[in-house]
């Protein structure tokens, strides 16, 4: 347990040095906030000079960053420039959209990856490998949001299969094919690898000299092994999921975090910016945690290895 | 995924220019991608005289007009010929993506070269901070650093060169850390070299094969990644007729005219698709490990 307590407290120095890059370089940007929250609106100078006190704009430059890296553990970033809403709730309203598609994303993306990787890699050097790889190759290849306008164009247009918006299942079904692309490319590409590198291996020859069927020498044996790379790249995998979902969300017109990034850059609704940036660095920090104790799961060699008192 | 690939530096004496080039066209595949890649790149040199219509002319033809004998791709919302914009693209979203490419391969390549030579403590901090920064969504990164710098050409390629310079970073850290150990590098030393003729001299020339395959495997990317700002609204701005920013115009008209999506979407596909192509055979020939893979 204290491995896992470890981690998590080594955690912090990161948080806190991300969330330090993020302060100045907002600090960074030209012109004055509230000349960017009235957006040409006039105002009178003691208007001004109000807002300002009240943002806390008026204080040195090392009391507010003290005093945003405290209000940034707390989850209290501010209000947006354009509802002046507190940015929070409005993510927080939001998110649940965003998950979803991830969510959906992650298995549509894993399970197109994994189905390549595991038949170009049983056969490798054959047609079939061929295929499969190219395949995955023109999955990384297609940009996001053209396939998304393409499945529109052909499942929602002309054969009307699926409904193009909404937020029911039915209307996920396209955007978590195209989320899913982000990841299936370099899934089954790494997964192919995995599984010829496993096969090579001593105890797949002792399997198949036993006398097992293939599929119990594949899915009992060669699968287990060749899967710890890939899951290791899931970390990875899931932040292309979110920017993924990024993408997706702006071609499918669906509400959600990401379309929120890019409608908060383009109205220069920074304070909105600056909270999701937060939290999507730590949602990928602990994120990565998860990851790292799954690979401990997986593979009981590296949980063993960890334990063992030093 | 694709610095998994290039782990270990690859032996310098591999990499000979027509070599490389002959063996790429052995293999069908890069053969074809490089009969795309000459052709869009042809479109991008000779615009002008490619193009049947002024890429802004408006009312070139009917508005959104399907495609006909005179407008192979159809026309926009302005009767824009959409073939003549696709042709005009080129001019932009290639040389954006590479432009892009090697901006973050400079920068990336310096940090991580630093990174590699100096070693010690500097070292341990600068390659923790490239590994946190290298899981942070790339897209969200160069948004970011976009709301920054603004909306523009020139701000969406310093955007996304900043996004890729850790993944560039930890690739050249890497393998500046094992050129290093070479015995021609700690005799330069001993010799009394100075460390800008150490990097120029010796190590520069060992890695270059790996800061050329890093090149090969993530222009495609950068391509891509400039693109999809573009279409976000971030990048490069209409009417200018680069592919992201037409697909961005063709989003509203999808049921309407669907070809003023297709055609745009095509051809930033078939670059990045070819370019990709190309640069996993590079990777192949110049990297004996991967060789005969397929």
């Amino acid at each position: 347990m204290t491995y896992f307590l470890r981690r998590i407290l080594a955690l912090v120095p990161i948080l806190v040095l991300t969330w330090s890059a993020v302060f100045f370089v907002f600090e960074a940007i030209p012109g004055d906030p509230v000349n960017l929250m009235l957006a040409g609106v006039p105002a009178s100078e003691e208007v001004i000079a109000n807002e300002r006190a009240r943002l806390g704009l008026d204080k040195p430059l090392m009391e507010r960053y003290i005093s945003f890296l405290g209000r940034a553990a707390v989850g209290d970033l501010g209000e947006s420039f354009r509802t002046r809403a507190p940015v929070t709730e409005m993510i927080l309203a939001q998110i649940g959209p965003t998950l979803q598609l991830a969510a959906a994303g992650l298995v549509v993306g894993l399970a197109m990856g994994l189905l390549l990787g595991v038949l170009a890699g049983l056969r490798p050097g054959t047609s079939l490998d061929t295929v499969c790889t190219f395949a995955a190759l023109a999955g990384s290849s297609l940009p996001s949001f053209w396939t998304g306008m393409v499945l529109i164009y052909v499942f929602g247009s002309i054969l009307g299969w699926v409904p193009i918006v909404g937020l029911g299942i039915d209307a996920l079904i396209l955007p978590a094919i195209v989320t899913g692309l982000f990841i299936a490319g370099d899934f089954a590409r790494l997964v192919r690898s995995s599984i010829i590198d496993a096969s090579r291996q001593d105890y797949i020859r002792t399997a198949r000299a036993k006398g097992l069927p293939p599929i119990k020498v594949v899915g009992k044996h060669a699968l287990r092994n060749a899967l710890i790379p890939p899951v290791t790249m899931l970390g990875i995998s899931l932040s292309n999921l979110i920017g993924g979902a990024v993408v997706t969300e702006n071609v499918f017109a669906r509400p959600g975090l990401g379309t929120m990034l890019v409608e908060g850059v383009l109205n220069k609704d920074m304070p909105l910016v600056q909270a999701l940036v937060v939290y999507t660095t730590a949602a990928y920090l602990i994120i990565n945690l998860l990851v790292d104790i799954l690979y401990g799961l997986i593979d009981p060699r590296i949980r063993h290895a960890r334990m063992a008192p030093r | 995924m694709s610095d998994l690939l290039i782990s270990a530096p690859p032996e310098a004496e591999r990499v000979k220019g027509p070599g490389v080039l002959r063996q790429l066209m052995t293999k069908p595949t890069s053969a074809v991608a490089i009969v795309i890649l000459t052709v869009l790149v042809c479109f991008a040199l000779f615009a002008p005289w490619i193009a049947p219509f002024d890429p802004s002319q408006a009312s070139a033809g009917p508005r959104l007009g399907a495609p006909e004998a005179a407008h192979i791709f159809g026309t926009d919302l302005h009767g824009r010929d959409v073939f003549s914009r696709v042709v005009w693209g080129a001019r932009y979203s290639l040389p954006v993506g590479a432009a892009t490419l090697l901006l973050g391969l400079f920068a990336g390549g310096a940090l991580g070269l630093a990174l590699g030579y100096i070693g010690g403590r500097f070292d341990a901090v600068g390659a923790r901070v490239v590994d946190v920064l290298l899981g942070f969504p790339a897209i969200v990164m160069a948004i970011l650093a976009v709301s920054v710098l603004g909306v523009g050409l020139v701000q969406v390629v310093i955007a996304v060169a900043i996004a890729d310079i850790p993944k560039f970073a930890r690739v050249i850290r890497g393998a500046t850390i094992v050129a290093k150990q070479n015995l021609f590098v700690e005799s330069a030393s001993a010799m009394g070299a100075s460390t800008a003729r150490i990097i120029v001299l010796h190590v520069l020339p060992t890695i270059l094969p790996t800061v050329i395959l890093l090149g090969t495997l993530n222009l495609g990317g950068a391509i891509l990644s400039t693109a999809t700002l573009s279409f976000l609204g971030l990048g490069v701005q209409p009417p200018t007729p680069e592919w992201g920013t037409m697909l961005s115009d063709g989003r509203e008209y999808i049921r309407y005219a669907p070809w003023m999506m297709i055609a745009p979407g095509l051809a930033l596909f078939l670059a990045i698709i070819s370019v990709n192509l190309i640069g996993d055979r590079v990777s192949e020939i110049i990297d004996p490990r991967s060789q005969g893979r397929l």
